[in-house]
């Protein structure tokens, strides 16, 4: 069985909901990456959300466009960042990895190298943001057949007959984006969310995660309330934006921030 | 016949819709309208009426007899896309967007530019229908086409240098498409060139194919049959697909489309997909790219801002694996000599974008005979590339 549905399954059990963090990978330096994935872990990460870094991230608010551009000032293309997950796998089983980025890196790469390299290196969801279900058949059926978790988003805008597309094609979880905008915009309208939500829980039953716009622990608690997972991106590659000079501090201060996040969740 | 794209938008394996799903209701509520106004005859006869009225049309066909004679070889006619209102062929284009965003009721119109030509063509269409319009223009081309800002500022629009990546066009698109996401609900998008997602290529090769049309009939008249050659430059291609598409068909006409070799092929500073790139997925289609073994877009150079692109629309790239049109390639010095011989000789200045179609002419002319013909688009007049030449030629104006 997958780690993701093993883990959602998990939570559900203990009645908690999924921290899911996101940093890019390689940002700000290719060693950074590994040692602070498991810190998220130790820190109460659920499921990690990693960043394959494109030249062109259309979806993306400059907060994460620019950790884009300081992981490839590094070469941190889509290679690289299956051996960072090969790495962490080494001392972490459980933990599920989802690579989140753009389609050109997968169709250079080939859809097939890319599904056995990414089984390769025990990825566990691929969330293509530019690829939407019609376009997604072959690489789809690429993934499941590794066992490997093709995700989906679903906006505000998205149509019942939509929802249930997603539910049809994607598995692990669903991932609802909670503004309009790109990501790091905003402020998110909570009452919005929740509607939205159960329209969603009424055409699928697969886990739904909300992120965009998730900046502190106050906002992530009254989302894990209505959601079954809260993922937060922006708020945490700021961190690293304000501390280039010195990483480690940036990793301290992510390492805060997830603690309070996991601690209002769990209250 | 030829008849591209299937229902969901593809040129063989290229098209399609590849787009983050925020934009999915807008692309889907687009591709009905278009559909629906496309068949109305209100929709179209308001369209020939601005076309003829405010645009100009139809543009000349001219014979350049001078030039001509000077090649030795076919007779070349020119399709003054340069003489239309706002002075370049992205007009025909902003035209029929901006009517279909008023049918949609939509009050705030978005584009971006590279050149400033489709900038200048947005703020003007949105100026005339009260509209608000934003149009997103990489930093480096604010810089080298202060004109053209100038001018969509005298327009009422705001211009928004976008400072992100390589700070071209691209980037521009990315701004462009951040935008849309995040005001959905009320603004209209139109891209000025045949790329995106569906409808977009479709969309807007079906208000530029005028200039084929037009051209077709002209060349009729004028000489009594189809032209043997047709060229134009390659951008994401938009000039050139208005006149080539109506000629498909016509398998006797041999067609040219001129990418942008920059520096030289050799060199890697170029923005030539089509005859050094490959095929990926960018800003909504897949199409030819210029990308790295990572799938990352490379930065592309070209002397002039409108071709500077990575991409191609995907139409193009089909045509080119279907073998219909023959793509090839000039370099920023060999526009330059084309810049130089049609003003010399005809007494036109033509943009740096369309100097790319001259220089091939230049190099295709004398290989034909006397009797032949060729069309090459005059997409657009020079006048916003006179810094531009000038700080080449280093003359200071």
């Amino acid at each position: 069985m997958s780690r993701l549905k093993n883990r959602f399954e998990e939570l559900a059990k203990s009645g908690r909901k999924a921290l899911i963090p996101f940093i890019t990978a390689g940002d700000p330096n290719p060693d950074f990456t590994v040692p602070m994935l498991h810190a998220l872990v130790e820190s109460g990460a659920d499921v990690i959300e990693l960043g394959v870094p494109f030249s062109d991230p259309m979806a993306d608010g400059p907060v994460i466009q620019r950790a884009s551009e300081r992981a490839l000032e590094h070469h941190m293309g889509l290679s690289k960042v299956l051996k960072l997950v090969a790495e962490f796998r080494k001392t972490d089983q459980l933990t599920p990895v989802v690579l989140m980025g753009y389609l050109n890196p997968i169709e250079i790469m080939g859809y097939e190298a890319f599904a056995n390299a990414a089984q390769r290196a025990e990825v566990d969801g691929v969330l293509t943001v530019d690829l939407p279900p019609e376009e997604a058949e072959e690489c789809v059926a690429l993934l499941k057949a590794r066992d490997i978790s093709p995700i989906f988003l679903l906006a505000p805008n998205s149509p019942p007959e939509r929802i249930r597309k997603m539910d049809a094609v994607g598995s692990g979880y669903l991932y609802y984006v909670s503004l309009k905008g790109v990501t790091g915009a905003g402020h998110l309208d909570t009452e919005d969310v929740k509607r939205k939500l159960l329209e969603i829980r009424e055409n699928s039953n697969l886990p739904i995660g909300v992120g965009f716009g998730v900046k502190d622990a106050e906002t992530a608690k009254t989302l894990s309330a209505i959601a079954d997972g809260v993922v937060v991106g922006s708020a945490f590659i700021r961190k690293i934006e304000e501390n280039l000079d010195n990483p480690e501090n940036a990793k301290a201060e992510i390492i805060a921030l997830t603690k309070s996040m996991r601690q209002a969740m769990d209250s | 016949m030829y008849n591209m794209p299937d229902e969901k938008g593809h040129f063989g394996p290229y098209g399609g819709i590849f787009v983050a799903e925020t934009l999915m209701p807008a692309i889907t509520e687009l591709n009905v309208a278009y559909q629906r106004y496309m068949k109305d005859p209100e929709f179209l006869a308001e369209l020939d009426e601005d076309l003829k009225h405010y645009v100009g049309r139809p543009s000349p066909l001219y014979h350049a007899e001078r030039w001509s004679k000077e090649l030795g070889g076919a007779q070349i006619y020119l399709k003054r896309e340069d003489l239309n209102h706002t002075g370049a062929h992205k007009v025909n284009n902003t035209v029929g967007q901006a009517l279909l965003a008023k049918r949609m009721g939509k009050t705030r119109i978005i584009a971006e530019t590279g050149a400033g030509q489709h900038g200048v063509a947005t703020a003007t269409v949105a100026a005339r229908l009260g509209l608000e319009c934003v149009v997103y223009m990489g930093a480096v081309d604010v810089e080298r086409q202060s004109l053209n800002v100038y001018r969509m500022k005298l327009l009422g629009a705001t211009v928004i240098p976008v400072e992100s990546g390589s700070r071209t066009l691209k980037d521009a698109l990315n701004e462009a498409m951040r935008d849309w996401v995040t005001n959905i609900d009320d603004t209209f998008y139109i891209i000025g060139t045949v790329a995106g997602p569906h409808p977009y290529p479709a969309m807007v090769r079906d208000f530029q194919t005028i200039i084929g049309r037009e051209a077709k009939q002209q060349c009729q008249e004028m000489t009594g049959r189809l032209p043997d050659a047709l060229v134009a430059c390659v951008g994401g291609g938009s000039n050139a697909i208005g006149l080539f598409h109506p000629f498909i068909d016509d398998s006797s006409v041999k067609i040219f489309g001129v990418e942008a070799a920059g520096d030289g092929i050799e060199t890697g500073r170029h923005s030539a997909p089509l005859c050094a790139g490959r095929p990926g997925v960018l800003h909504g289609n897949r199409t030819y790219l210029m990308s790295d073994d990572d799938g990352e877009i490379i930065e592309t150079h070209s002397i002039s801002a409108g071709l500077d692109y990575p991409g191609v629309g995907p139409e193009h790239s089909w045509l080119k694996d279907i073998g219909r049109v023959d793509y090839v390639n000039i370099t920023d010095n060999e526009a330059l000599e084309g810049f130089h011989a049609l003003t010399k000789l005809e007494g036109i200045i033509p943009a740096l974008e369309s100097s790319h179609a001259m220089a091939y002419v230049m190099k295709l002319a004398p290989t034909m005979n006397s009797s032949e013909t060729i069309i090459v688009n005059l997409s657009g007049r020079g006048d916003k590339d006179m810094h531009t030449m000038a700080e080449r030629e280093g003359i200071k104006i």
